[in-house]
């Protein structure tokens, strides 16, 4: 293609495809525009204006009070307490299930025994199970164990949960890696952790990435679990949300409501800001190749 | 990794006469490190399974008790109206789900894929939703689907007066306004997916399509998409994953109304399970719901598993 | 042993382990938001005077669902809280299943059964014994009117179903929503428990508390499904989802003209710095005058293991029913204590009028436990019905007989 030859025919469809990339952009954003204008505007303006009319000043007082001010019950702290009781669940948790997920997907793609492609189809049926289903039994279980409402209790399930996807996504990355990789140093008399450390693990930036950023959205953004398995002093962000959310002081604050839904957010959204760039990176690198 | 993690504890002087020991270890460290996954699902998912599936044959109000009475949920459940309901819903909202997402993402990653201008900011907007619960966003998209406060209203007050979206609080069409906002959340990972798919396909085979003179169109219809065809796969696999644990979505939007009219078997078992006092009753559609999973499942898994050997 | 294990995991170390008698209660609840916040920090503030150290669990949102499930995962668990908002016929059950501890001490000491009425003291008896407290008594048969709306309108206050549905169109000409109504099912079903009640209150046993067959596919419950269905009429589009609160506000703001909700909704007016009788006027729900629909909030006890908890336990079941916390407990949600023979003057006049009309329709047989709110049968059948109430209040094509059919076949079905 000579650029001099691009006819208006080519221009048109370019500004076509920007204009329909760009009215999608708009709709994506919707959701979120009308949360921070909300967040934005005193009571009196939510309720006299539309969802879409712009705020009259610049008004953070919701997110002030969102952050420390916010009444649950007696207590009238916010969501910031609540903050890093999130981080301790998900930062364990993530990092954990990541790395038995890297460990997996080794062996059932380069150690693979007599069933293990069974074993793996086996556990996969594990993304598919209703978490509702799964709350009773596991609360007996903690209990057994001596982990009822822990925050050790909680990471445990997590875990449980999540391997499932980490080891999908680490064992289809490790299948489209050249087999010779590996069967050459294992002729060179190299051990089973040996490979995994110096060779296949160096490979892995890619997938780690999308492991862990998948991990923590799911992690960060769980209610169920946090509301039946946290202690009543370890409750994750979400559960802070829900409680302020449904909790009025007559009249519902929906601009501290909504202050605080995006705080909530806040970090996952920085991850998939950050990193976004790196998640598409690293499903090309081997997750979708099934 | 730290040095703890290599276990092989061959020390020197016995290497020759040990040599079997650490060789016969190896055999087994494979089957070793996959073993406490092996354990954790064996009771967390398939225990559990069969808690539930016990659960199911008795009369179980509140708490499980263990007083079985055959299967006499099921026949129930089976008579419910509101179960058919929920699994008619979960139908029509999968399908389209799942159908939608697929189309949205193929079109928006191939445009996407055009070389254009600030990629990575358009990408990082599409790709958000995916970021955020319906714990979080839910509110926002009440209002928007309200009839009174958001985009009708809106557009309205914009001047079109006869503009009508009234999905959210019509029991006949209640179930597409969830299928909107469970779109607007995942189609951009499948977008996502798609666009590293076609990063991933052989350039060499495009630019010799196009040497023989084949428009874009049938570039794309004959070598590209075909190409994609693991993608479509594993974005099927993960959409009808999102789409069966469906529940926050339903809860912050609709709370499974008008009437129930929204109601999908994630909510459906939660609600007789956990707040009707129909334990009994909830595990047995939490059963016909996985054996309904498993059956299009298991015959998927295989056929993929299959196929790997091969391929 | 234990005790130590108890102090080492309380928050507050040195005021647990201060005293032997001293112990903590860990108290599930959703009573978070405005006015039963501030009563149940007053329950609080008391329980750490006498010592005690209070461990909030507050799960707010959805009428307690999320509560519910909580409670069900401690309790499979083997620690459950010490006591948990759990009321009605649930009460039974989990006293069924054995996780409940008796009272009959503190009662006794308390001279319960002579402070509180048959109705409300047999709620909170599992087989003879004590093991749950009341907070309070709601009534739920209230009409909430804007008198503004009126006066605007030319009409009156319906007192009959038949004028409710009357002035309607009036309203709606004053351009007004005549019914602020909320799209839930526990709402719908509020609605249309106060039209069942209106049929009288021997209709309204039969067919919600005994569950009997005929009554509920009679002809008198076929006309109860057409009002239901008119009333529809009175209702906004969009109140599909509606938070209650949300309707509340669209009396308060002069949206709407009337909303028919339990006297909790007294509460959204008090925050909005309203005045009974002036600004708002509470109404019986029409056709129900003398009449009451009662809906207890409790606190149920959960067997302990711990002395120190175990006596924690005991003191705030004495606390909850000293008249200082019912009074503040009840000024601040709408309610009535539970308690009888307290002092009337803190209560407002729609207070009193729900104190009058207990006394009376307990005497007259017209006091009647909530279909909608969990006191007249399990949850069971009561989802039962929702569901039959709602799926019919929403479709317009399902007939009354058709409904009337389903209501006795899906109570059958869970009973």
């Amino acid at each position: 293609m000579v650029k001099s030859q691009q006819t208006l025919n080519q221009r048109l469809l370019r500004y076509g495809l920007y204009a329909i990339l760009g009215v999608a952009a708009l709709v994506y954003l919707m959701p979120l525009w009308v949360m921070l204008l909300t967040s934005l505007k005193d009571v009196e303006e939510i309720r006299s204006g539309t969802l879409f009319s712009l705020p009259g000043s610049l008004n953070f007082d919701a997110w002030a009070k969102a952050w420390s001010g916010a009444c649950t019950g007696s207590t009238c702290e916010g969501i910031a307490p609540f903050f890093g009781n999130s981080f301790k669940i998900v930062i364990p948790a993530v990092a954990i299930s990541t790395l038995i997920g890297a460990l997996n997907g080794y062996v059932l793609s380069m150690w693979r025994f007599r069933g293990s492609e069974l074993l793996f189809g086996a556990m996969l049926v594990g993304c598919f199970i209703p978490f509702q289903v799964i709350l009773l039994p596991m609360a007996r279980m903690l209990a057994m164990l001596g982990l009822a409402n822990t925050v050790t209790g909680l990471v445990a399930v997590h875990i449980t949960y999540g391997i499932a996807f980490t080891t999908l996504f680490f064992r289809n990355f490790y299948v489209g890696l050249p087999k010779e990789l590996i069967a050459a140093a294992r002729l060179d008399g190299a051990g089973f952790f040996f490979i995994f450390r110096r060779i296949v693990l160096p490979l892995s930036t890619p997938i780690i990435v999308v492991c862990v950023i998948w991990q923590f959205t799911q992690i960060w953004n769980d209610f169920l679990f946090g509301v039946v398995f946290s202690g009543g002093d370890t409750q994750p962000v979400t559960v802070a949300l829900n409680n302020l959310v449904n909790t009025s002081f007559g009249g519902k604050e929906y601009n501290v409501d909504m202050a605080a839904a995006l705080m909530a957010a806040l970090p996952t959204l920085v991850v998939y800001v950050l990193a976004g760039k790196y998640f598409v990176r690293g499903l090309t690198a081997g997750a979708v190749k099934g | 990794m730290n040095e703890q993690s290599v276990p092989l504890p061959a020390s020197g002087a016995a290497r020759p006469a040990a040599r079997a020991l650490p060789d016969r270890l190896a055999d087994w460290l494979p089957k070793i490190v996959l073993a406490p996954t092996v354990v954790i699902t064996l009771v967390a998912v398939y225990g559990y399974m069969i808690w539930t599936a016990l659960l199911s044959l008795t009369n179980s109000r509140i708490l499980p008790v263990w007083k079985f009475i055959g299967t006499e949920q099921y026949t129930k459940l089976f008579a419910n109206e509101r179960w058919d309901v929920a699994v008619g819903n979960l139908v029509l909202f999968g399908g389209l789900f799942i159908l939608t997402c697929l189309v949205i993402g193929v079109l928006m990653a191939i445009l996407l894929d055009q070389k254009i201008r600030a990629e990575g900011a358009l990408r990082t907007i599409y790709l958000y939703p995916m970021a955020i619960s319906f714990i979080v966003t839910g509110t926002a998209w009440k209002w928007l689907l309200n009839p009174g406060l958001g985009l009708e209203k809106t557009i309205r007050e914009w001047g079109f007066e006869s503009f009508s979206f009234d999905w959210l609080v019509n029991p006949d069409m209640v179930i597409y306004c969830l299928v909107i906002a469970a779109v607007w959340q995942s189609s951009g990972f499948v977008m996502a997916m798609f666009l590293a798919g076609l990063r991933g396909v052989d350039q060499d085979m495009v630019k010799a399509a196009q040497l023989d003179g084949a428009s874009m169109p049938k570039i794309y219809r004959r070598i590209i998409l075909p190409s994609l065809k693991p993608v479509f796969f594993s974005a099927f696999v993960i959409l009808s994953h999102i789409a069966i644990k469906s529940f926050d979505l339903v809860m912050a939007l609709t709370g499974g109304g008008p009437g129930y009219a929204s109601d999908l078997p994630a909510t459906f078992m939660y609600q007789h399970a956990f707040t009707r006092g129909q334990m009994g009753l909830g595990a047995a559609s939490a059963i016909v719901m996985l054996g309904g999973v498993l059956a299009i499942l298991v015959p998927y898994l295989y056929s993929e598993l299959r196929g790997k050997k091969h391929g | 042993m234990k005790t130590l294990k108890t102090c080492l995991s309380g928050l507050a170390l040195s005021v647990a382990c201060a005293t032997a008698s001293a112990g903590e209660v860990e108290v599930l609840h959703w009573w978070t938001s405005g006015g039963e916040a501030a009563a149940i920090n007053v329950l609080k503030q008391e329980m750490e005077a006498a010592g005690h150290t209070w461990k909030d669990f507050a799960v707010a949102g959805g009428g307690g669902e999320s509560a519910m499930t909580v409670l069900k995962s401690r309790a499979i668990s083997g620690n459950p809280p010490s006591a948990a908002q759990i009321k009605g016929l649930d009460i039974q059950e989990w006293g069924e299943l054995g996780f409940l501890s008796p009272l009959d001490e503190v009662a006794a000491a308390g001279q319960w059964d002579s402070l509180l009425p048959q109705v409300v003291s047999d709620v909170m008896k599992y087989d003879g014994h004590y093991v749950a407290v009341p907070v309070n008594v709601h009534r739920v048969n209230w009409l909430w009117a804007n008198p503004e709306a009126f006066k605007k309108a030319n009409v009156e206050v319906p007192t009959s179903w038949e004028q409710m549905i009357e002035i309607g169109p009036k309203l709606k000409e004053a351009g007004y929503v005549p019914l602020a109504h909320g799209g839930q099912a526990w709402q719908d079903a509020t609605v249309f428990e106060d039209i069942a009640l209106a049929q009288g209150p021997d209709f309204y046993r039969k067919a919600f508390v005994e569950h009997d067959e005929a009554t509920l596919k009679g002809d008198t419950m076929i006309k109860v499904f057409n009002t239901f269905r008119k009333v529809r009429d009175l209702i906004d589009a969009d109140a599909s989802g509606r938070d209650w609160n949300v309707a509340t506000s669209m009396v308060i703001n002069g949206q709407a003209a009337m909303q028919l909700m339990g006297d909790w909704a007294k509460g959204e007016f008090t925050a909005a710095g309203k005045t009974a009788g002036t600004d708002y006027i509470c109404a019986p729900a029409p056709g129900t005058e003398g009449m009451f629909t009662f809906n207890i909030d409790s606190l149920a006890m959960f067997q302990q293991s711990d002395d120190s908890r175990i006596e924690a336990q005991q003191d705030l079941a004495r606390l909850v029913m000293e008249p200082k916390f019912q009074e503040t407990f009840n000024l601040n949600k709408g309610s009535i204590p539970a308690r009888q023979g307290m002092d009337r003057t803190p209560f407002d006049s729609c207070a009193h009028a729900s104190m009058d009309a207990f006394t009376a329709s307990a005497e007259s047989g017209s006091l009647v436990p909530s279909m909608a709110h969990g006191m007249s049968t399990s949850s069971r059948v009561q989802g039962a019905i929702y569901d039959v109430v709602t799926n019919f209040f929403n479709t317009s094509d399902m007939s009354a007989e058709d409904a009337v059919d389903k209501l006795a076949r899906a109570v059958n079905a869970s009973l």
